[in-house]
């Protein structure tokens, strides 16, 4: 038996009369990057908000470590090793480099006594210096200070990858991480984590750039019209006739078909 | 000290207590527009458990257990309130702050509309240890992780959520902070001029203070300090502008003039006065050289 982190079993998800997910299962291998790629509207994102809690699943489980998430209150999924990015960056415009990523470590400080701790007042307490670390060690302990906003976009992309760190999560959800990144802002992001995953972080992206998905990842599964349609190697996907008509369309497929082999 | 002065300067002070008041739910996005419901508890529960027609108890209890009062409403009043959001919230604080209004004025043991007299005094004095430490305590209370998490809230709830921040507890935390903070406000205000009447404590008092915060900033925790001065002094120093100037004119229309300069402000500022950004400006001025220095070292 494999070891997996998590565990997702006949998930469903309608929104009025529309099914966005229908009965997904996938396991997600402890210490694997696993990537979920499909086109426009498959409903990536939507697994990601089922993960996170976002929006309560209609039918199914969701197991991360041994533990049954599925009901659990979005604001305490976290503190079970679940910590994601946005697909459209959602750091906090009015606070710096340093408070969004003290933000992260919120899950870890639950208590009364952890609350009312003065982080802004105290220069060198443990929570600031360990967000600090955490931005040096990730390559963008230049800006501690600065308020997110005016950084540039890559910096910010890569801000939000930390803060969903310092929560010490067992599973990283990351959605599309590198869109919207030009090649060195990608193969910086891409440095970061492969240091994520070396530390033991299981990673599972949703990513259109395949390119990104293929250096990364070293699974991948394929959503359509919220079903799931394939599961592999990313080698393999590029073979397979059900991802190919879902990405290119019935017409094309013999051609790209021919072109892969070809390449 | 001038009686003039020392009377501005009691204003001042209750008007930086109020403005906190304000501050705290504000820093998370929560519009209240209840400030004189609070104040009116807080003067009212501090009047009457000092008196000797009430309780009798000393100065110090009194203010504790007005300010405790305060909390205690706030809080229970911050479950059905924090339901709702933006210009909502404002018409429910607006509305609680008229039903506070509307029992006070018919209480017969607490004078009803012919307003109670209130025994102990509290000098000015007082009055400025209060307010300095509600700042102090203000400065510390957005300098912890809750009001980090506050702050968050304020930028973006969903994300909060998903990083674990509990924000029903982290609101109800602010709102009833803050409710006690203007219950004190409220104690001092009574204490200071040993007679309070419900009437003094109107909807222009509540629009006011919000205007002292939403001018003054909702970012960080000086946005109130400026907003409340600028408010107190401002209009001040036209008057006596006016005066020195011998324009009758310019005295009576000095309002016109602080009204405009109040929609210029917004119009220029609409964060308020002190941000974020503008803060950090201002500290670098002071660590500029420590700064430069890093980033040559880069």
């Amino acid at each position: 038996m494999t070891d997996n982190v998590l565990t997702i079993s006949g998930i469903h998800k309608s929104f009025g009369g529309l099914q966005v997910i229908n009965d997904v299962s996938m396991n997600v291998r402890r210490g694997s990057r696993t990537a979920l790629i499909g086109p426009n509207g498959a409903g990536k994102t939507t697994v990601f908000n089922l993960l996170t809690g976002v929006y309560p699943i209609d039918e199914g489980t969701i197991v991360l470590d041994g533990t049954d998430v599925s009901h659990v209150p979005s604001q305490d999924r976290v503190i079970h090793g679940m910590s994601r990015s946005f697909q459209n960056i959602r750091l906090m415009p009015h606070l710096s480099t340093i408070e969004n990523v003290m933000l992260g470590q919120h899950s870890r400080a639950r208590s009364i006594g952890s609350l009312m701790f003065p982080l802004g007042l105290l220069c060198r307490n443990r929570w600031r210096l360990e967000a600090e670390q955490a931005l040096q060690d990730s390559g963008i302990g230049t800006y501690p200070g600065e308020v997110v906003a005016n950084l540039p976009y890559g910096v910010q992309k890569r801000i939000e990858v930390v803060r969903a760190m310092v929560s010490q999560p067992k599973l990283l959800l990351l959605d599309e991480p590198a869109a919207g990144l030009n090649d060195i802002e990608t193969r910086q992001l891409q440095e970061l984590l492969e240091k994520v995953s070396a530390s033991g972080v299981t990673i599972l992206v949703v990513e259109h750039d395949m390119h990104f998905v293929r250096n990364l990842c070293d699974h991948v599964v394929v959503l359509n019209f919220g079903q799931k349609i394939f599961e592999g190697t990313p080698d393999e996907v590029h073979q397979d006739p059900a991802v190919l008509e879902a990405y290119l369309g019935s017409d094309d497929t013999q051609t790209a078909k021919e072109t892969s082999d070809a390449s | 000290m001038s009686g003039y002065l020392e009377s501005q300067l009691i204003i001042l002070c209750l008007s930086i207590i109020y403005a906190y008041g304000i501050f705290l739910p504000a820093a998370s996005g929560q519009l209240n527009l209840g400030a004189a419901g609070f104040i009116t508890l807080g003067a009212y529960a501090s009047g009457w458990i000092n008196s000797s027609d009430g309780l009798g108890l000393p100065l110090p209890i009194s203010l504790l257990l007005a300010v405790l009062f305060t909390g205690a409403i706030s809080f229970a009043i911050a479950f059905p309130i924090l339901r709702t959001r933006g210009v909502y919230m404002v018409l429910a604080t607006f509305a609680f702050a008229e039903v506070v209004s509307g029992l006070t004025i018919n209480m017969e043991f607490l004078g009803a509309a012919a307003g109670m007299p209130v025994d102990a005094h509290a000098s000015l004095i007082v009055l400025v240890v209060a307010a300095i430490g509600v700042i102090l305590f203000s400065f510390y209370f957005m300098s912890t992780r809750l009001g980090l998490a506050l702050r968050s809230i304020h930028d973006d709830e969903s994300v909060s959520v998903l990083f674990g921040v509990n924000v029903r507890f982290a609101k109800v935390a602010a709102f009833t902070a803050g409710g006690m903070l203007m219950g004190l406000g409220g104690a001092m205000y009574g204490h200071h001029y040993n007679y309070i009447e419900a009437q003094s404590f109107n909807v222009l008092l509540s629009i006011y203070i919000l205007l002292y915060v939403l001018l003054g900033g909702t970012q960080t925790a000086w946005g109130p300090l400026i907003g409340a001065i600028f408010f107190t002094v401002v209009p001040e120093l036209i008057r006596n502008l006016a005066i020195e100037i011998g324009s009758t004119w310019l005295a009576d229309s000095r309002f016109i003039f602080f009204g405009g300069f109040i929609i210029l402000m917004m119009v220029v500022r609409p964060e308020g006065v002190v941000t974020r950004t503008m803060q950090d400006r201002v500290a670098s001025i002071f660590t500029g050289n420590r700064r430069k220095n890093a980033s040559e070292a880069e």
